[in-house]
């Protein structure tokens, strides 16, 4: 018989057996959590606006390290989804169908034929080939938003009112939105922790590290990665329907590339392959952003130095920093 | 005479103005381990690259247990049973040695679109990972990143993975380079207990260990087999002595 498995040796530190990245995660959930209570009582309603965006973003993000971290598909077309999945609540709210059952699963599912599209077409190229297609594709759709004169062309569309969802849950109220937000992010970290542990995932992540090899093992490395990338866009298309409830608003902007980039900036700042990763550097991106804006109107020129520091000295990201994991 | 595993029959494959393959020929009854020789750039790499269908022949055939896989995908021929380890060791080096294998099982244990159950430990996944393990000598480095590994573990590593998708037939190029003498030795006698239950391509500069385990064994010069026998004769060969074993001796 073969000697039990020695545990993996870890170079960080942990307190008890609260390691750093737990900690981190339960602090994080925890604030989030009492985010509504804190803006009731300071009255201060700005803050629910921007948690509810930390949120939303964050699911973005986490279908991103889904393909990028996971996957090693360097999406620069992510924002489309986002795009997508408002556009179809908005386009569906302006003629007339206010009810989520429906707006929902059309953003979703929209999101996710687009992506089989471009997964199809994107995933047989590499490198920077396929980060320019991806690129070309967001590009395409947000012309054909801005070419969309009956929902608003490039000033976008106000959407009168949120997704109805039958008495069930009341969207209109911030506090409710918020926590279904919340509500959906924990989900959606649970099912891509789920995923990616799963044998589909152990496909996802052998073809990151080496695909040539997975084929000679004897995986059609093709149709997961494809599969992969539909799963992320749907679940960015999901956030595309949040945010333009959040917002009550759409236009070509929610697909802009700099928001591809933003996202990108989310996950790497968090650190790709950590589960929370994602949402931790969605809170960080956007708070900072938030809080030097306030300090002064040139915020850009000390966020952008901060995070080409990020990127050299970190390699792992935020995740790397406290777990004492090192990068490559 | 024993049924044909292989069926090679007049591969040919030019890059430019160079033939690396000049019409092939070879046929390995199942259970034959048959060495390829030959001098470096002979078109060693291109034939296994072949056989794997990373590279399209130009012309020719191949027939791998009775079925014709000339232009099947490289996936789904190692899900028919022909696997490779690969000259240059290319692993997963942010996984484990346990983890690496286990990949190569699941490979061969269904379609992996299972989206729920922890792949990291299933059972069905880990036990027969832990056995092609054991079976080459790794069994207490189960856990040990890839990253951490030496060279020659990291070759051993290759031949479980390949073993442990149950091939009928294994292609293995050049296994023993870079090996220290000792792990040369271990995989020697490995091959040597594998022979006769897998058919093996293998594909060696280190002459002793051809001689060693090879029943048969093929020279191929210029893309072309100059000559194909049992040891005895070709060593007497007068033309394989001239084209490859008289100076490649010398060359190692």
């Amino acid at each position: 018989m073969s000697p039990p498995p020695k545990p993996p040796v870890r170079t960080g530190w942990s307190i008890g057996i609260v390691t750093p990245r737990i900690g981190l995660n339960i602090a994080v959930i925890a604030a989030l959590a009492i985010v509504p209570a804190y803006a009731a009582l300071t009255g201060n309603a700005f803050t629910l606006t921007l948690f509810t965006r930390v949120v939303i973003l964050a699911i973005a993000a986490l279908s991103l390290n889904l393909i990028m971290g996971f996957g090693g598909m360097v999406s620069f077309g992510h924002a489309a989804y986002l795009g997508i999945g408002g556009y179809a609540v908005g386009i569906l709210a302006k003629e007339g169908i206010g009810s989520g059952f429906v707006q929902w699963p059309i953003a979703v599912g929209a999101a996710a034929l687009y992506a089989l599209v471009v997964g199809a077409l994107s995933l047989r190229t590499r490198g920077v080939y396929f980060i320019m297609i991806t690129l070309a594709f967001a590009q395409m759709v947000y012309y054909v938003a801005i070419g969309l004169d009956r929902y608003g062309g490039d000033d976008g569309l106000t959407i009168y009112h949120r997704s109805e969802f039958g008495g069930l849950v009341d969207l209109s109220n911030r506090t409710v939105f918020y926590y279904l937000c919340f509500g959906l992010l924990l989900i959606a970290i649970y099912l891509v922790w789920r995923v990616v542990n799963s044998r589909f995932g152990m496909v996802i992540q052998g073809a990151r590290s080496n695909e040539r090899r997975m084929r000679a093992i004897g995986f059609p490395t093709f149709r997961y990665r494809l599969v992969c990338f539909v799963i992320a866009g749907a679940m960015c298309g999901l956030a595309g329907a949040l945010l333009a409830n959040h917002t009550s608003f759409i236009s070509p902007a929610m697909m802009h590339w700099t928001r591809s980039g933003d996202l990108i900036v989310m996950v790497v700042l968090g650190g790709m392959q950590a589960m929370f990763g994602p949402l931790v550097g969605a809170l960080t991106l956007l708070v900072l952003e938030e809080g030097l804006s306030r300090l002064t109107e040139y915020s850009n020129l000390i966020l952008g130095p901060l995070l080409l520091v990020v990127a050299i000295s970190i390699h792992d990201g935020i995740d790397g920093l406290i777990t004492g994991r090192r990068g490559g | 005479m024993a049924e044909a595993l292989l069926e090679i029959d007049g591969l040919t494959k030019r890059f430019g103005g160079v033939v690396a393959a000049d019409a092939i020929s070879l046929m390995l009854p199942a259970g034959e381990l048959h060495a390829i020789i030959g001098p470096n750039g002979a078109g060693k790499s291109t034939l296994i690259a072949q056989l794997t269908g990373e590279v399209t022949p130009d012309s020719g055939r191949i027939r791998f247990d009775g079925q014709e896989i000339t232009n099947v995908p490289v996936y789904r021929r190692s899900q028919l049973g022909l696997a490779r380890s690969f000259q240059v060791t290319t692993l997963f080096p942010d996984f484990t040695a346990l983890v690496n294998v286990a990949l190569s099982v699941q490979a061969h244990s269904g379609h992996s679109f299972r989206f729920w159950r922890n792949a990291r430990n299933e059972i069905a996944l880990r036990e027969p990972a832990r056995a092609a393990l054991a079976r080459v000598g790794l069994a207490d480095r189960a856990a040990t990143l890839v990253a951490d590994l030496s060279h020659g573990e990291r070759r051993q590593l290759e031949i479980a993975m390949a073993l442990a998708g149950r091939p009928r037939m294994l292609l293995l190029d050049e296994p023993m380079a870079g090996m220290g003498p000792e792990e040369s030795i271990r995989l020697v006698e490995l091959l040597r207990a594998l022979k006769g239950d897998i058919t093996v391509m293998l594909i060696e500069h280190d002459i002793d260990a051809v001689f060693a385990l090879a029943d048969r064994i093929s020279v191929l010069v210029y893309g072309r087999i100059i000559a194909t026998g049992g040891l005895a004769a070709i060593r007497s060969n007068p033309a394989v002595r001239e084209a490859y074993l008289g100076e490649g001796a010398a060359n190692g």
